[in-house]
């Protein structure tokens, strides 16, 4: 469509153009844009937090109108046959499926293919992993693995876009914010600190055991970063975040999880890159069953580990106060 | 019927499934949904380690040297079960912050209570 078109303005292409230059938002107006007030959350806030457990949930007699109440039911009991039907049919169709696969255990079932076989047969001696799941993910299929991380590092993020609590917001809503926390934690609990004395270093060395026993037994990033972060977790429940703010805050994990992917992305791409060309690599399989050998595995298991171990930790204190 | 007398794993899988799914579907509460929704990945994951057992045979960590592809099962579905997991537990994390919103927003959570008063506010 031309500019000289009578109907050239608002028209697609026009509205395009505009976009593109910015002076144009398709979405403004349509949507809410900006923060709630805080007004919502003012006094508002208090009372649903402690009067909410005392509700009852007999939702339908408060909700709904007479006429409509009727006209809901009526819904929620044709919802209920169909969801039934939709149900009771799946299982039927899966069950029917599962009488037509292998036997369980069978050797010659059609998964137990070629590509497993040399997973185990070449594994060892192209990886240097004794574990071969280990040497699978960490080595053969890297970059899945990268993307796992990636996954987990950008939920974080979102979660944090949507329950972030901003810090300089005023203190009125702060010390709301507190008294709730402590409505539902203990606070300075005896019996949970000395339990938490005696099991956080347990469970961090053991974390930090599995992560570096990742591929000579069964472990890895992904479990040892879980128990670590539990045992972080533990730790905050019991001494409260001054403590734990010394030394995991905002940008501690930040520069925690961002330089452990950034290393991952940096280690592998050489790998790979030497790997598809045929030069030399300076990382070696090494020693099958030591802690220093299998090439990257072990450093890649670290990064993961770390990138696991603050995705956990941030996603308790988002959701307990709304920041790391 | 070829063997469905033989495949308990995949039987309690599939049970498993259609219940995370019924509570999926019928449960009104958001937080009982997003559990309903575990349910249904924990049977996935059920599913494909019961897929990669082989009779008779260890874990695929070498031991004693021995490299013979018929004496451990296959790792491909443990690596498959640790991506399932790693995307789960994310989008439960998402799925729970956005129910933190909408219960902030409007004081239940209830889906049926929540559409009635996304509908009011419209008229």
């Amino acid at each position: 469509m031309s500019k000289k078109n009578p109907n050239y303005r608002n028209s697609f292409a026009d509205k395009f153009t505009r976009w593109v230059k910015g002076d144009y938002d398709p979405i403004a107006g349509q949507m809410e844009m900006n923060a709630p007030d805080k007004e919502v959350f003012g006094d508002e806030r208090i009372r649903y937090v402690h009067l909410h457990i005392v509700k009852s949930n007999n939702y339908s007699e408060r909700m709904f109108e007479e006429g409509l109440a009727k006209n809901v039911r009526r819904f929620t009991g044709l919802y209920k046959v169909f969801g039934a039907i939709v149900a009771i049919f799946i299982a039927c169709l899966l069950l029917w499926t599962v009488s037509y696969l292998p036997k369980f255990g069978d050797p010659n079932a059609p998964e137990n293919n070629e590509v497993a076989t040399r997973y185990i047969e070449q594994g060892l001696s192209e990886t240097g992993a004794v574990n071969i799941v280990t040497g699978m993910i960490l080595d053969y299929r890297a970059f899945d693995t990268f993307g796992e991380s990636c996954v987990l590092f950008v939920a974080s993020c979102c979660v944090l876009i949507l329950l972030r609590v901003d810090k300089d917001e005023d203190p009125e809503s702060r010390a709301i914010e507190d008294m709730n926390d402590r409505h539902y934690e203990p606070r300075n609990d005896t019996i949970l600190q000395k339990v938490a004395n005696f099991l956080v270093p347990l469970m961090i060395v053991f974390g930090i055991y599995v992560v570096l026993n990742g591929h000579i037994s069964p472990g890895g990033g992904f479990s040892g970063g879980a128990i670590i972060g539990s045992g972080l977790i533990l730790y905050l429940t019991a001494y409260g975040f001054e403590k734990t703010q010394r030394f995991m805050n905002e940008k501690v994990v930040k520069a925690l999880t961002v330089g452990a992917l950034t290393f991952y992305c940096f280690a592998k791409s050489y790998s790979f890159y030497t790997g598809a060309n045929h030069l030399h690599s300076i990382i070696t399989p090494g020693t099958p069953g030591n802690i220093l050998s299998a090439g990257l595995i072990v450093y890649l298991n670290i990064c993961v580990g770390i990138v696991v171990a603050c995705t956990m930790y941030s996603f308790y204190t988002l959701f307990r106060k709304g920041g790391i | 019927m070829g063997s469905f007398a033989t495949n308990y794993e995949e039987i309690a899988a599939v049970l498993l499934f259609v219940i995370g799914m019924s509570n999926l579907v019928f449960q009104p509460n958001l937080l009982k949904k997003i559990i309903g929704l575990d349910i249904m990945d924990s049977a996935v994951y059920l599913f494909l380690a019961a897929k990669g057992y082989i009779e008779g045979r260890t874990a695929p960590i070498v031991v004693d040297g021995i490299l013979d592809a018929s004496h451990y099962i296959n790792p491909v579905p443990a690596g498959l079960v640790l991506t399932g997991i790693v995307v789960s537990v994310s989008v439960s994390a998402l799925m729970m912050a956005l129910t933190v919103c909408l219960y902030r927003e409007y004081h239940t959570l209830n889906i049926d209570e929540i559409m009635m008063k996304l509908r009011k506010e419209e008229d």
